[in-house]
């Protein structure tokens, strides 16, 4: 054959050679099929050990009973028992030692959340005790007058 | 050839025994089906969402957002609560502000102040990644970054991902976003890292009112499986085919 037809046949099998070695550098060894179906499990293995090692931030009630168990037992005979603590007092995290502290967020807007009454009939919202908050004390904090942990105004 | 009385008598009973199983006996298996019947699948991820309970603190997308690292002030979230207010005139009244993190605190919605005593039916709705068995967000990925893990849940790779959007529009439902720190796609993984551990979602822990449950549907010991499988629950946008595994008691007309 002649050398002109040639040239760019070599050229183009070095392209080829060459995107399939850029190719084999750049994806993982890890990316493929892994056992699954082509259309939903295509992706590199990996991955999922990445979302499995992702750190967790909320411990749950019973880690903050492991050292706080005065607070915890006043808040399980109270009829906030189903909050978890850190829905207020924020993530644990790695507590105590990062962070040391946790910040208290004492604000009126954490009881309003539930306690700002709505006339909603087909919702159990309507069933909690509720005040209107431009009526009941505006601008001040809750906690001046209630427990959060005992709300109950006869334990005061 | 000769024919017997008894052979005659047992080949006609045979033949009138056959004819009588029922051909939906006899159905077939998609590959998939098959595999589940030979093999044991292990745990199918799914989710419980009471509306009847909610009462709309928010509490659930706050603890969302900082177990998963989403900004609390950019407008996109992994899980949001809507309000649904019907007036005695049929109009429905729909507003997420924030996606509800700050919770609902007044009555009025966008704005507009809605006498108590108009309200026919008033409630709430929380949303999140129905992790769905045919993810049409998934199929449209031209590099494989986004997948269906074996137990039934969506994952994106954030180190694969292009940010190219195409399954944020994909997604019938509205759930994926653009994170705004990572830039690329985003979306609920049902806290895949709580659940391996044998813990709950950060949002079903945070719900003080049991509005929200996790659940194996394989593990039929578990009351929220019960519910999904005996109870009268409804997905959202079934018409779609996308398989969604988020299940609703109380769901309403309004919601889409």
């Amino acid at each position: 054959m002649r050398n002109h037809v040639l040239r760019p046949l070599y050229l183009a099998i070095a392209f080829v050679v060459l995107l399939l070695l850029v190719r084999q550098q750049i994806v993982p060894a890890d990316f493929g099929v892994n056992g699954e179906n082509f259309t939903y499990g295509y992706h590199r293995a990996g991955s999922i050990e990445d979302w499995k090692s992702f750190p967790i931030k909320y411990q749950g009630k019973e880690y903050c009973a492991g050292c706080h168990v005065e607070h915890y037992d006043s808040n399980m005979a109270s009829s906030h028992r189903s909050i978890p603590c850190e829905n207020c007092h924020g993530p644990a995290r790695n507590h105590p030692e990062t962070p040391a502290t946790l910040e208290i967020d004492q604000g009126r807007h954490l009881c309003l959340r539930c306690h700002a009454g709505l006339p909603y009939p087909t919702s159990q919202r309507s069933e909690l005790p509720a005040i209107d908050p431009e009526a009941h004390n505006p601008n001040m904090e809750c906690i001046l007058c209630h427990n959060p942990h005992k709300p109950s105004l006869e334990d005061m | 050839m000769s024919i017997t009385r008894r052979s005659f008598l047992k080949n006609t009973l045979m033949g009138a025994a056959a004819t009588t199983v029922p051909l939906t006996a006899l159905k077939f298996l998609s590959p998939a089906e098959t595999r589940a019947a030979v093999e044991n699948s292990g745990v199918r991820w799914a989710f419980l969402v009471d509306t009847y309970k909610c009462v709309g603190c928010g509490f659930c997308v706050m603890a969302c957002k900082k177990e998963n690292e989403i900004p609390l002030d950019v407008p996109v979230t992994r899980t949001w609560v809507e309000r649904y207010v019907v007036t005695k005139d049929g109009e429905s009244h729909i507003d997420t502000p924030k996606g509800g993190q700050e919770g609902y605190t007044e009555n009025s919605i966008r704005g507009e102040k809605i006498d108590p005593d108009d309200i026919k039916k008033a409630f709430f709705v929380p949303k999140l990644c129905n992790q769905c068995d045919n993810p049409p967000c998934v199929q449209v990925c031209p590099v494989g970054a986004t997948y269906q893990t074996k137990d039934g849940v969506v994952l994106v790779d954030r180190t694969w991902c292009i940010g190219c959007g195409y399954c944020i529009m994909a997604c019938p439902y509205g759930v994926r976003f653009f994170h705004p720190e990572h830039k690329v796609a985003e979306k609920c993984t049902f806290c895949y890292h709580r659940l391996v551990k044998g813990m709950k979602t950060a949002c079903v822990d945070a719900c003080p009112f049991g509005a929200r449950k996790v659940c194996d549907l394989h593990d039929h010991s578990d009351p929220a499986t019960q519910t999904i499988l005996n109870e009268r629950v409804a997905v959202l946008k079934d018409e779609y085919g996308t398989k969604p595994q988020v299940f609703y008691l109380g769901l309403d007309r309004n919601v889409r």
